[in-house]
């Protein structure tokens, strides 16, 4: 049952990878990269379950991080800051 | 017992996941597809960690996943806040059909 969920997950991806090929402009794209980082945490989790291998929750740790990091630098490209304004 | 309820929690999270993904590439304006779908992943990706706290219990993992929720919602309601700021001062303006504009002459 999991294993379908985690397919399910998987295959959801391709929403924000089409908005990434499509958006009209820049932020757009940002606002898709953000989902896309959300998601692959839904894949780590399900790999959990399915795999039994608990190092896994430390990954998810070190992805939402990364992922808020990237996505916290982007947008203060957007404002047109540099990084230590 | 404990498998099929965190079975069910990681089904409710993968549905709240699918809906937001299709309010992405649905909705018309950057700031409503901003807010369709960065709070409803946020509330899927929660949902799935506390199924595998059902499943694995209060030691180790289960504690670890615990805490990721209060982590992964303080971060990504944080970088989708700073995402619509700067999308706002790089010069998106919200869509016709929204009425209010709390930053209308802020820029800068």
């Amino acid at each position: 049952m999991v294993e379908f969920l985690l397919y399910i997950q998987v295959a959801i991806c391709i929403f924000p990878l089409y908005c990434i090929i499509r958006g009209p402009s820049l932020a757009d794209r940002m606002v898709a990269l953000d989902i896309l980082g959300i998601l692959v945490t839904g894949i780590c989790i399900k790999l959990i379950i399915i795999t039994d291998q608990l190092f896994m929750m430390d990954i998810v740790y070190a992805w939402i991080i990364l992922s808020f990091i990237s996505v916290l630098t982007l947008a203060k490209y957007l404002e047109n800051k540099k990084l230590n304004d | 017992m404990t498998e099929i309820i965190s079975t069910i929690f990681i089904a409710i999270g993968t549905l709240v996941n699918i809906i937001s993904c299709i309010g992405l590439v649905r909705l018309p304006d950057l700031y409503n597809r901003l807010q369709s779908s960065t709070k409803s992943v946020t509330l899927g990706i929660c949902s799935m960690l506390v199924g595998v706290l059902i499943k694995y219990g209060f030691i180790g993992i289960g504690i670890k996943a615990l805490i990721a929720i209060p982590l992964i919602f303080l971060t990504a309601t944080v970088s989708a806040h700073a995402l619509a700021k700067g999308a706002y001062y790089f010069g998106i303006r919200p869509g016709e059909k929204t009425t209010r504009d709390d930053y209308k002459g802020n820029n800068k």
